[in-house]
């Protein structure tokens, strides 16, 4: 892995990956089908709501502010989690990350621990660290189960199994869920029940539990879950150790901001007015949840990602996913192309950013997997400018490439001949020669790489005249 | 961390102006109706009585639901105590998970509804106690003053406070996570009943 | 009627592959009063550029732009994208923008600057309407472009199935991501044919090229035809499709 996570490594670049995808049809059925129905309740739960845009202002806003003088706000928020009885760390990278966890859970005498959904985690490879370590992660989301249970990759940040339907979810739990009734249906609340029993006992026992944070308020060191199934308020009720790691881009300043955030992000992400759950804790409360709280503050690439002025506006991200239920490129190509932990939109410019220096191959084609149609900057609610921030990191990796590629020179050919119109014509009178390739006013067959264009569609033949011709010989 | 936070801000964007135009204080013709109305939308039973008719609506609901054994804050209220069943108040914390486990429900108050999101916020305050109490048992009966509600999310928040352990629960445990489809029922209480006090 | 001078922002792909859409704006903003002028020294916003990652070639072609365009009151451009490009990002490119905060895509010309929704057209065609993603979600055209057709005697407009829906085009996307293009092309398509119309129209010709090329592949019996032909179109010169 790399020293930084986030991708999987080994994983192709993302058009051959969305090459294979494509080609799946389940695949794609469900997700046009799960996208589909999310869509359209977003849209509704939005409009309920008469203050959406200034709302999103707002959001847009704070984050900018937190993220203006980052360093403040988390000595604050160190200050008031230590004062309330918690314990903040500082890790630089995923492996700091995970050795201060693994350290904490041994100290705990645990050898398994209990975890809710968490980005963060995933994105430093957590649950793999740990079992090198020889302690067992056990995931009690129940699309993280889905996938963990399929041996799959999370395709999705808010529903990881969001590629499967429900009989494929009942044939993942007859065949790995040892605790199963046969005659369970594909009914979702039989499903949903399945789950339930299967980690009951987990829960009952853990001592150690390892969570996420949505928020965490630097005023009061207010830490914040949102969730839906109550598997996360048995983790961060019921061990004696919770152990929370968030990405230093999550404090906010105050308590009060929580009212901008907790209308945004349950109406964005699974289009409810409010989600099931939303825990709040502050340190330690005695006789009230665990003994001991740890929070673990992550930078695995954020502060690179700050440095860069255009880019930066990613860390603004709350990990919604409403960009990956409106992209036209992420309904097609489903979370497994992107081969992140945060596939869609978002993940295409955070993805890169986070690695910084490590970014490879796979990583530098994510900022090309869209077409710039811009549903994702619409839909976000702390308006992060994506396709902004694609283009702009298309411009690096083309910095960091050789000039002499056949496409910077060809783009540089076209700027020189564009650059002066009588060039320009010249150039037009040139490609008109395409009328020899054309029947019947179509060019059917080009080559390389106009081939990967006619390969599904025609190309008009040029005109006799430009338009250009046309004027001067009819006004000029 | 902190120097390299420093160095990638040596542009020194900022500072913001956060805009505020979103509405703090919005109002509602009939806020106890619209809480009903948005619990209900999760699927969980909603009541309305006055204060008179409080006792008599918990019993009734807990008959319906055949529930005996029950789980209580030390601090409920003598009169929501339905005579005809077994309550187990959770005397200095005495109460086990597995006897939690087991039970056939907890009743709780609470400190803060949100009626346009249909929220109920307990903050282990008053007739409400520690947070397993309403999480291990598989009913939550949960009762609301009129007081108590707030129509929109910034009017409750600014009632809370944020350092005390808060739960807000909207309908009851539910999941999104097949076919992004909502359904009730994972690990939290699978039913959820609210009785809403009207009146004083 | 008060007579307006506009600049005409023909953009590449028009000038190059789709002269008649030029032509049809020149005879449209003439018809409505408009003293149009073409100046020669124009060529392409740069948009290709910027979105590829060449973002100095873009500035380039952007500072020409500025200095061409800048005499006149108003620019027009048949394409949602290329104004978008050029009020959207030029200012990020450039320090003066003068000229490209005075462009207009055709139909916020039609409607805003000229006030006219019925432009006087006849159209007798069975019509899908595809809102481009550019003029859709930079520009925020909204329903201009529908209230002018809907205005056009003879015209049927009809409905496209999941109208707002990217084609798949996007510039080098479509080259770069070829099979994620064009499966959101085949879908795009599938719209369009459920719709039975005869003709689907934009505001954008890279769009056109891009769904037309599908529909001649599948030889589907749609037409393309961009908004300027259809609004230009009238009973004494009606648009006549290529023999």
């Amino acid at each position: 892995m790399a020293g930084r996570g986030v991708t999987w490594l080994g994983t192709p670049t993302f058009p051959k990956a969305a090459r294979t995808a494509l080609a799946d049809t389940q695949l794609r059925t469900n997700l046009r089908n799960a996208t589909t129905t999310i869509r359209g309740k977003r849209a509704g739960a939005v409009a309920e709501l008469p203050d959406w845009e200034p709302l999103r202002l707002a959001g847009e806003a704070i984050k900018d502010e937190v993220l203006a003088d980052l360093g403040t706000y988390l000595e604050r928020l160190e200050a008031a989690v230590t004062a309330r009885g918690g314990v903040v760390h500082w890790a630089r990278d995923a492996v700091e990350a995970n050795e201060i966890v693994l350290r904490l859970t041994r100290e705990a005498g645990a050898d398994e621990v209990v975890k809710i959904k968490s980005m963060a985690t995933a994105e430093i490879g957590l649950n793999e660290a740990l079992a090198e370590g020889g302690v067992q992660a056990v995931e009690t989301d129940l699309a993280e189960l889905i996938v963990q249970l399929g041996e799959d990759r999370p395709s999705h940040i808010l529903v990881p199994a969001i590629h499967r339907n429900r009989s494929e979810i009942r044939e993942i739990f007859r065949r790995e869920m040892p605790d199963v009734p046969e005659d369970i249906t594909d009914e979702p609340r039989e499903l949903a029940e399945a789950a339930r029993r299967h980690l009951r006992q987990k829960f009952l026992t853990a001592k150690v539990a390892v969570s996420g944070a949505n928020f965490a308020v630097a005023d009061s060191g207010s830490v914040v879950v949102v969730e839906s199934e109550g598997n996360g308020r048995m983790c961060l009720t019921l061990p004696e150790t919770l152990i929370t790691v968030m990405g230093i881009e999550k404090v906010v300043p105050t308590w009060s901001d929580l009212e901008v955030f907790l209308q945004l992000l349950p109406r964005s992400s699974t289009a409810e007015r409010m989600n099931p759950y939303t825990s709040v804790w502050t340190g330690v409360t005695p006789g009230d949840g665990p003994k001991n709280f740890h929070l673990i503050l992550l930078d695995n690439g954020r502060t690179d990602t700050l440095a860069d002025t255009v880019g930066r506006q990613a860390l603004r991200c709350i990990r919604c996913s409403a960009c990956l239920n409106v992209c036209p490129v992420y309904e097609r190509t489903g979370g497994a192309a992107y081969g992140s932990v945060y596939p869609g939109p978002i993940g295409a410019i955070l993805t890169p950013q986070l690695l910084g220096e490590d970014v490879d191959k796979q990583a530098r084609s994510l900022p090309y997997a869209s077409s710039l149609c811009g549903a994702c900057f619409e839909v976000c609610p702390v308006r992060i400018d994506i396709p902004e921030v694609l283009v702009h990191l298309r411009a690096e990796a083309v910095q960091a490439k050789n000039k002499t590629s056949p496409e910077a020179v060809a783009m540089a050919a076209l700027a020189w001949a564009m650059g002066d119109a009588r060039r320009w014509a010249a150039a037009q009178k040139a490609a008109g020669i395409g009328r020899l390739l054309s029947r019947g006013g179509r060019i059917t067959s080009l080559p390389w790489p106009g081939s990967k264009w006619t390969s599904s569609r025609d190309l008009p033949a040029p005109p006799k005249e430009t338009f250009r011709a046309w004027w001067r010989r009819t006004r000029g | 961390m902190l120097g390299r936070i420093r160095a990638a801000l040596a542009d020194r964007p900022g500072p913001v102006t956060v805009p505020r135009d979103y509405d703090r204080t919005r109002e509602a013709a009939d806020p106890l109706a619209l809480l009903a109305e948005r619990i209900e939308d999760y699927r969980a039973v909603v009541h309305r009585v006055d204060a008179a008719g409080l006792p008599g609506r918990i019993a009734t609901s807990l008959a319906a639901r055949g529930a005996r054994r029950m789980a209580a804050p030390v601090d409920l209220p003598t009169s929501w105590l339905a005579p005809e069943v077994t309550w187990r108040p959770d005397t200095d914390q005495s109460l086990t998970i597995d006897e939690l486990d087991g039970i056939d429900g907890v009743l709780t108050g609470c400190a803060v509804a949100v009626a346009e999101t249909g929220t109920l916020v307990l903050d282990a305050g008053e007739a409400q106690g520690r947070r397993v109490l309403t999480l291990l048992p598989d009913y939550h009966l949960c009762v609301v003053r009129a007081d108590q509600v707030a129509v929109s999310l910034p009017e409750a928040l600014a009632r809370l406070d944020g350092t005390r352990p808060l739960t807000f629960v909207s309908g009851p445990s539910a999941t999104s996570d097949i076919e992004l489809n909502r359904v009730e029922g994972v690990h939290g209480p699978r039913t959820l009943e609210v009785v809403i006090v009207t009146g004083g | 009627m008060v007579v307006v001078r506009v600049a005409l922002f023909a953009t590449c792909v028009t000038d190059t592959l789709y002269p008649r859409t030029g032509q049809a704006v020149v005879r449209l903003l003439e018809r409505l009063g408009c003293e149009v002028d073409f100046p020669a020294a124009q060529t392409c916003c740069g948009q290709m550029h910027y979105n590829t990652g060449y973002p100095k070639h873009a500035a380039a072609l952007a500072a020409d732009y500025e200095r061409i365009f800048t005499e006149y009151d108003a620019v027009v451009a048949p394409s949602g994208s290329c104004v978008g490009m050029v009020r959207e990002i030029y200012p990020k490119l450039l320090d003066s923008t003068q000229a490209a905060i005075r462009s207009h895509e055709l139909s916020e010309f039609l409607v805003d600057v000229l006030g006219v929704t019925d432009v006087g057209a006849y159209f007798p065609h069975r019509v899908t309407y595809h809102p481009t993603c550019h003029s859709l979600r930079m520009l925020k055209v909204g329903d201009r472009p529908m209230r002018l057709l809907r205005a056009v005697r003879g015209l049927e407009l009809v409905e496209l199935p999941e109208a707002e829906s990217c084609c798949g085009f996007g510039g080098t996307f479509a080259i770069k991501n070829a099979d994620t293009s064009s499966a959101m092309l085949t879908d795009k398509i599938k719209g369009i044919t459920e719709t039975r119309a005869e003709v689907l129209t934009a505001g954008d010709n890279s769009c056109l090229m891009h769904i037309g090329g599908g529909l001649s592949r599948l030889r589907a019996g749609v037409s393309p035809v961009h908004l300027a032909e259809i609004l230009s179109s009238t009973e004494e010169e009606p648009w006549q499709a290529v023999a």
